[in-house]
């Protein structure tokens, strides 16, 4: 297991599955047994404002905020709110509104849209398929099957990018 | 539910880790009102069989009860946001002076940067005002350790602690090790008048037991690990605390830390010793200057933050220039306003409030979120429970005649809501105060308060009746009416107005985040469509302008309310009647 710091911001609007789709993602790091430190407010921002989500593992992390100019991923949930961070991201990094219209080509409901990002976000990172999965069985009780599947579905389409 | 496996490794927030760290000291009974970024820590609690977790009716509230039960033997928690505090502060002042017996833990959570407050001050002056010891985490990991340590130091010099957070520590996730549960002391009240009844005669020389306590409790800030030198590379030493340590950690790995923990008192030695290590001492903190001013006043040579630092919160890339003492160059990220939900009563209150062009003096809740334009419907928002009683000074300054109202929300009522209309009664007041009553703790995420009838655990208990209660209060006048029904809303609030009374009107509608109705949305006709945009003045989030400049429906997010189709004066927007249908919803949302 590599041990250098995974630096991933979760953004959207509140309602879309941000903050859960970064919790789960923070579940499988905690099962890899990596050190996870994830920030992000509740409580009025929520009401169909920004939401933002950092996480981040590895062997030691300090700041639970990501440094700008530091976010390996920007896993955006919505086309402006993922635009306005793009300063942060390092050189390099991915950003996920390249792959917002996947959502559309596979008829994603809205509501299993986190599902999928993640299963997108997966193909980066070190973190085995069985502890994606469990992870996910953890943080969805509900629709195991349905979040199973739309989460293969993200891990394994042609993202079309040659990724 | 929870497993008494040691060392277990959790993902815990900080707010979940001072619970799971209260319930391992032998936590018995913990209080409080809903507050951001505090809420959690008593919803988790209440998810221990074996603690007797409260919602109270506000935090002056939660605290009397919780300090109660310290006297009384057991050990206790309150926890409040930095705003909820100033409710406590009257007790929690003297509370400082009598002591307490078993442990009682003090939670504030501050919210530095306003993600969900009204303002953004720095509970660290109330250790200093109150003569309290502070005990700061900078994560959750430290959020659990200290928490025990907190009671073990709230019994050892009899004083109630202070456990200060941060939103970036409460509401920040850790993988953090759970550890078992101890049992918490059992220690009866002795009857003791000198200490606990604070008449004058018996609070003088308490007193001068706190003086004394504070002069224990600073040689035992000396001593304590929470204060932890770092000694690394000597050029740079910084003096921080909270989660401010981590970001200076993060951005400054090689340079030496003191790190303050225990947070007042102040460890003044082992300052000066630190100090005396490095070459340049730099002070790091969010908000106010709560350690630079103390330093200054022992005379140290040190470098602080520029004075526009102590607006918002701290961020790890701040650091090298509070370093360097430049000025704040960061320009926040623009953020999408939050907004009323599809479906929401408040919003059909606030489209009549706005029609009939009244100065609402407003109050804290989801309601709030009136004030935004287009609805531009709450004119004031202070503090909790404070719409009554503006709309009262408001009155009386007899400015703005009677085309004034106070709004306040059904949990803010009962926090402190009721006092404003009893003092309008006594003091023969007229006007209307409305309650908007979803049912709910809205803005904090639903939890329950005496007038829904619900324990924190869902459990049933008497249901305070508002109209009721209204009535008794003396109102002239209470009506109820559904808030969605903006025309009967209208009318009553018309007549109210016009009559010499003083009128109570409870705007009844469940919040739509618990029922979640949904009815088909309206159909727009393009052809009937005049670009007035007047459906677009009640700011619903499903509904938009599209760049032919006609109106697009999200299906997705309407509710199918009609409150755009009451505004529609063309039939461009008319009602799909049909059965409602409860939201689907398989909960894969965060």
């Amino acid at each position: 297991m590599e041990t250098r710091t995974h630096n991933i911001l979760f953004c959207g609007v509140g309602g879309q599955g941000v903050l859960k789709a970064a919790e789960i993602c923070g579940l499988a790091a905690l099962r890899a047994g990596l050190h996870v430190r994830k920030a992000e407010v509740h409580g009025m921002s929520q009401r169909g404002g920004s939401v933002e989500s950092h996480l981040r593992f590895g062997a030691e992390v300090f700041a639970p905020l990501i440094p700008a100019g530091q976010v390996d991923f920007i896993v955006s949930f919505d086309r402006t709110e993922g635009e306005k961070f793009r300063d942060v991201l390092k050189p390099g990094g991915v950003h996920f509104n390249r792959y917002l219209p996947l959502l559309r080509r596979h008829g994603i409901d809205p509501r299993f849209e986190n599902t999928f990002l993640l299963g997108v976000l997966s193909r980066f990172l070190p973190l085995s398929r069985e502890i994606w999965l469990a992870a996910l069985a953890q943080g969805f009780v509900r629709a195991p099957e349905e979040n199973r599947r739309i989460f293969l579905l993200g891990a394994e389409t042609d993202l079309g990018d040659g990724t | 539910m929870h497993t008494e496996l040691h060392n277990e490794k959790r993902l815990l927030s900080g707010d979940e880790a001072v619970a799971r760290g209260a319930w391992e000291a032998g936590l018995k009974v913990a209080a409080a009102y809903p507050g951001t970024p505090s809420t959690e820590i008593l919803e988790t609690l209440a998810t221990f069989p074996d603690v007797d977790a409260q919602w109270s009716v506000n935090e002056k509230v939660a605290y009397e009860v919780a300090y109660g039960a310290a006297i009384g033997g057991a050990r206790a928690l309150t926890a409040c946001k930095h705003v909820g505090l100033n409710v406590a502060m009257d007790p929690l002042m003297t509370s400082a002076y009598t002591g307490i017996n078993a442990g009682l833990v003090v939670v504030v959570a501050d919210d530095p940067g306003l993600h969900s407050s009204q303002n953004e001050q720095d509970t660290r002056w109330v250790g200093l005002y109150g003569k309290l010891p502070i005990l700061e985490p900078s994560d959750p990991a430290e959020a659990l350790e200290f928490t025990k340590l907190a009671f073990e130091l709230s019994e050892q010099f009899d004083t109630p602690v202070l456990l200060r957070l941060t939103t970036r520590v409460a509401h920040s996730k850790q993988d953090v090790s759970v550890g078992v549960r101890v049992a918490g002391p059992h220690k009866a009240f002795r009857v003791e008048a000198t200490k606990y009844v604070m008449v004058p005669r018996n609070a003088g020389p308490r007193h001068a037991v706190v003086e004394a306590r504070l002069l224990k409790l600073r040689e035992c800030a000396e001593q304590s690990p929470l204060n932890r030198v770092e000694l690394r590379d000597r050029r740079l030493g910084f003096v921080t605390s909270g989660v401010s340590y981590l970001y200076v950690r993060e951005m400054f790995p090689e340079a030496s830390v003191l790190k303050l923990g225990f947070s007042y008192p102040f460890c003044d030695e082992k300052i000066r010793a630190f100090a005396a290590q490095v070459q340049e001492l730099v002070v790091v903190e969010e908000l106010d200057p709560f350690i630079e001013t103390h330093l200054l006043a022992l005379g140290l040579k040190l470098r602080a933050k520029h004075p526009s630092f102590q607006i918002g919160e701290l961020r790890p890339e701040f650091i090298p220039a509070i370093v360097r003492g430049e000025e704040k160059q960061a320009k926040p990220f623009p953020a999408r306003k939050p907004v009323l939900c599809p479906g929401c009563a408040h919003r059909a209150v606030f489209t009549v409030l706005r029609d009939l062009k009244l100065v609402v003096a407003g109050d804290i809740g989801c309601y709030t979120l009136g004030a935004a334009p287009p609805l531009a419907s709450v004119h004031t928002c202070l503090c909790m429970g404070s719409g009554f009683t503006i709309h009262e000074g408001f009155r009386r300054a007899h400015v703005h005649g009677d085309r004034v109202v106070g709004v306040v929300g059904d949990s803010t009522f009962v926090h402190s809501g009721i006092t404003g209309l009893i003092n309008a009664v006594y003091n023969r007041v007229k006007g209307v105060l409305l309650i908007l009553d979803n049912g709910t703790t809205a803005m904090t995420g639903a939890q329950h308060h005496p007038a829904t009838g619900k324990t924190i655990r869902e459990e049933p208990t008497q249901k305070l009746v508002l109209e009721d209660l209204c009535r008794a209060c003396g109102a002239d006048h209470v009506d109820v009416v559904d808030a969605m029904d903006t025309g009967a809303f209208r009318r009553t609030l018309e007549q109210r107005l016009q009559d010499d009374a003083l009128s109570v009107i409870i705007a009844r509608s469940p919040c739509w985040q618990l029922v979640r109705t949904r009815n088909a949305p309206p159909d727009f006709r393009r052809e009937q469509c005049q670009q007035c945009y007047e459906c677009l003045e009640i700011d619903c989030p499903a509904l938009t302008k599209v760049e032919d400049g006609m109106i697009q429906i999200d299906p997705a997010r309407c509710t199918g309310c009609n409150l755009c189709v009451d505004r529609c004066a063309y039939e461009a927007l008319l009602p799909i009647r049909e059965e409602p249908d409860a939201d689907s919803c398989p909960g894969t949302c965060g």
